[in-house]
């Protein structure tokens, strides 16, 4: 039987207990001949290379409008009906609408000089525009979740927050119809793979105040991008074609995509199996490590790491020993493999691989090395017993805080199993609810809990400032001068030398005082058919399908 | 014309009552709709709640809600924030009252018929059949056999889409699968009622006055046998729609029921709130009908 048919639906029973195994074969043999013969899409398959691609992102994109996304499903189609001043592409940051730009010396003024490109209804695309965009995120009563994205602009946050009510005072300015000037408050050498963010992407402004759903429909929607929304059924599907408006249409060589939203990864698996979809990005986790074995599905890096978190201000894990003990206990390696089996990572720093250092040229992670070693059990006890706690006697009772799925359980069973093995301590589990479980880690109520992390941009920063005394994503309760010192100094820097240097150290603090104890690295899973060519994956998991096209699918 | 007014007192008192529960208990649960992995900064999180009024005094918000509650104007969702409340209960209800309608229709023409069928072949191989389907039909999840319909049909056969709606030939599984619980709880129903009746002396009296077996059978007893099919009627039509979350799920189908469960994850407060007082004002709706459809078919009760 192809494709282990017999395996996925063996899964599925074990799933769901299993019971009702010789009933269920009873009552398909009873349905047997209900079935009328349907269309199920794989017949008539085109003869030569029809530019068509029927993917699926999994769930409904709760918005369109740049302003207002936050997710990867809304980003991912928004790349391809929007463009910013610049487009993130494999050879890095490409032109955009912005065909060429002047930075200052200083690095604080960046001068877009806009290329003679259309809205999808003929409109120019103004340096307005993108005025009006961004104070419109900026705008209080916009209510923009992602508004901090463009903080890194002068008076950005000062409007944003209120303190500032004439948006004058913003440092983005429409010199005339194509000359755009942006001043930052502090030099950002990764603005201009900034200004590719969704969040920073232009808005067609009379389609905006004329109706404020205009992002929720395809009839109202207005573009810029390679394809245009020809009809979105929510909940169902989204087509696109080709956008003829497209300054760069000739690049653009796919005609239409047909965008499923199936959430079951197995029923898309089956889709994908049947011909009804040539890519899908929605997978079921437990059919992900047979899929990637037979070949049938693929990885991509992707920026992010998942940890344990310690409570750094309660007692034990205020002493870095413990936490060192507790993080070098872990086998990564047996985590990896045998428990996820999606071609992660194990994790011996924080910062994950993809991110490159522009002055040296070497991959961030790969010039720092590991900053410890793998199941290093024998430091690990040693520690444990300097920190008062030989053989885990007298260790007191904690508990490993997760939000409940099956991958998390697994992990947190597998820790649990490795800390008693390893060190003799015994660690309770508690499960919650995902929201309630980021409550409780935000309030600091716990010991040890789960911790994940994607970056929002290639640059180790979005990483490491997490952990500056106070910052808003700090829930671990660490705080160290030198850190915070290094990464204000790295930000207002322009000196990527002095950057990447800084950034290199503070990382080596973190893990020297294991603030937190890093596991894996994730990849990005997905299934693409052969045929499928040029798709574009960035590490930070959005794609682009702006290159993309279908060869060879009729041999 | 008085039960009709207290039932309309009764009724509102009820939808007050469940929207009061509701909104209060939502806002007890730890993390709001704007929690998330990332933490946003404080001024943008006052901006949040300032646009959805959630820095207004909990009193004034729960007025205010109840006011848009009775004119059905909820608002946008948190989560889909180019979708309103409205917007998204009736494209979603659309497609939910669809495929529960196909679902139950089929529930009762396969439920009755396999019920009389047992019945008129009491002990007997047809009998046995139907009652050991019925019990299978009982005790299979609906997810269990909506996986095992994709799986024989879409992936093996090929006779039928794995997903998605819209074709009648993507109604046939989610269809099936919705069908097969009510169909086996309708047939005991119908068989152990059927029974009874045919063992009444009414039905001997039409036997002796000579009527044809199937007018007996369909017109007389089922008529009878029926009645707490009736009753059933009701919390069916709630468990259909309601319990249709996991089928619609799995076959990617656009419907309501999805909502149910991803607004409260999301804490799209909005969301919950319309999808909850929409099903119960829904609820209380089928069962005054269901009332009133006991009464049509046996006018000895009186409500």
């Amino acid at each position: 039987m192809a494709y282990g048919g017999w395996r996925w639906f063996w899964r599925r029973f074990r799933r769901a207990g299993g019971a009702a195994l010789v009933s269920a074969v009873v009552v398909v043999a009873a349905l047997g001949g209900c079935g009328a013969p349907g269309s199920s899409g794989d017949g008539g398959a085109a003869g030569g290379d029809e530019q068509v691609l029927n993917d699926n992102i999994g769930s409904e994109p709760p918005t369109l409008d740049p302003a207002l996304m936050t997710d990867l499903t809304s980003f991912q189609i928004v790349n391809s009906v929007m463009e910013g001043l610049t487009r993130i592409g494999p050879d890095g940051v490409e032109p955009g609408m912005a065909e060429t730009w002047d930075i200052s010396d200083d690095q604080l003024t960046y001068t877009f000089h806009l290329r003679d490109a259309v809205w999808q209804n003929g409109d120019p695309v103004t340096a307005n525009d993108f005025v009006y965009a961004w104070l419109r995120v900026l705008n209080p009563e916009t209510a923009a979740p992602y508004a901090y994205q463009l903080y890194y602009i002068k008076n950005a946050e000062a409007y944003n927050s209120g303190e500032l009510t004439d948006p004058a005072q913003v440092g983005v300015k429409a010199l005339d119809e194509k000359t755009l000037q942006v001043t930052l408050e502090a030099p950002t050498p990764y603005f201009l793979s900034l200004t590719a963010f969704p969040t920073l992407m232009p808005v067609h402004q009379a389609t905006v105040e004329s109706n404020p759903n205009w992002a929720g429909e395809a009839t109202t929607y207005v573009g810029n991008g390679p394809f245009k929304i020809a009809e979105w059924v929510h909940d169902s599907h989204i087509d696109l074609v080709k956008s003829d408006t497209y300054w760069d249409k000739d690049t653009v060589r796919l005609e239409k995509m047909h965008i499923v939203m199936v959430n079951e990864g197995s029923t898309a698996e089956t889709m994908f199996a049947n011909g009804d979809l040539d890519s899908n990005g929605n997978l079921n986790p437990q059919d992900v490590p047979q899929l990637l074995a037979s070949g049938e599905a693929k990885t991509s890096p992707m920026i992010s790491v998942t940890s344990i978190y310690f409570n750094t201000k309660k007692e034990p894990f205020d002493d870095p020993r413990v936490r060192k003990a507790f993080t070098l206990a872990l086998d990564r390696k047996a985590i990896v493999e045998q428990i996820l089996k999606g071609g992660q990572k194990p994790a011996l720093a924080f910062v994950p691989f993809g991110i490159p250092n522009p002055v040296s040229g070497k991959d961030f992670r790969e010039e720092a090395g590991d900053y410890f070693t793998d199941a290093d059990v024998e430091t690990a006890r040693r520690l444990l017993a300097e920190a008062g706690y030989p053989n885990g006697q007298g260790f007191p009772k904690v508990t490993y805080l997760y939000n409940d799925n099956d991958t998390n359980r697994a992990l947190a069973e597998a820790y649990q199993q490795m800390w008693k093995q390893n060190l003799g301590v015994q660690v309770e589990l508690q499960s919650m609810e995902w929201k309630v479980f980021l409550e409780t880690q935000r309030q600091g109520n716990y010991d040890l809990s789960r911790g994940n992390w994607v970056g929002d941009y290639l640059d180790p920063m979005t990483f490491l400032d997490l952990w500056v005394t106070g910052g808003g994503n700090n829930r671990i309760g660490w705080s160290n001068p030198e850190y915070d010192r290094l990464i204000a100094e790295a930000k207002a820097t322009s000196d990527q030398e002095i950057r990447f240097r800084n950034m290199h150290e503070a990382e080596r603090i973190l893990m020297d005082e294991m603030a937190i104890g890093p596991i894996f690295f994730g990849v990005n899973v997905y299934q693409e058919k052969p045929y499928v060519k040029g798709v574009f994956r960035t590490a930070l998991g959005t794609t682009d399908y702006k290159w993309a096209y279908i060869e060879g699918k009729g041999q | 014309m008085q039960y009709a007014g207290q039932r309309l007192v009764v009724t509102i008192i009820t939808l007050w009552a469940i929207a009061t529960l509701t909104f209060f208990m939502m806002r007890a649960v730890p993390g709001g709709p704007f929690s998330a992995e990332k933490e946003l900064p404080p001024a943008v999180l006052a901006n949040l709640e300032a646009r959805y009024h959630l820095d207004w005094p909990l009193w004034r918000q729960y007025l205010d809600y109840l006011y848009r509650t009775a004119v059905w104007d909820l608002g946008p969702s948190f989560t889909y924030p180019n979708r309103t409340v409205n917007d998204i209960v009736r494209d979603g209800f659309r497609v939910s009252a669809a495929l529960g309608a196909l679902a139950i229709a089929v529930a009762l023409v396969a439920g009755i018929g396999v019920g009389v069928a047992a019945a008129l072949y009491h002990a007997r191989w047809p009998d046995r059949l139907a009652m050991f389907a019925a019990t299978m039909g009982i005790s299979i999840p609906n997810f269990i056999l909506s996986g095992l319909l994709i799986y024989v049909f879409a992936y093996h056969l090929r006779w039928l889409p794995a997903g998605l709606w819209g074709k009648p030939a993507q109604a046939v599984m989610p269809t099936l699968a919705l069908a097969a619980l009510p169909t086996a709880v309708i047939a005991r129903l119908v068989r152990s009622n059927m029974l009874e009746v045919l063992r009444q002396d009414f039905i001997t009296v039409c036997q002796a006055k000579g009527l044809s077996p199937a007018r007996v059978v369909f017109v007389h007893a089922l008529r009878s046998a029926v009645l707490p099919v009736i009753t059933y009627l009701g919390p069916l039509a709630a468990g259909v729609l309601t319990g249709s979350f996991v089928v619609e799920n799995i076959f990617a189908i656009p419907g309501l029921g999805k909502y149910f469960v991803q607004s409260v994850t999301n804490r799209d407060y909005s969301v919950i709130m319309g999808v909850t007082m929409f099903y119960s004002a829904l609820l209380v709706v089928a069962n005054v009908l269901v009332d009133l459809a006991y009464r049509l078919v046996d006018p000895r009760i009186r409500l």
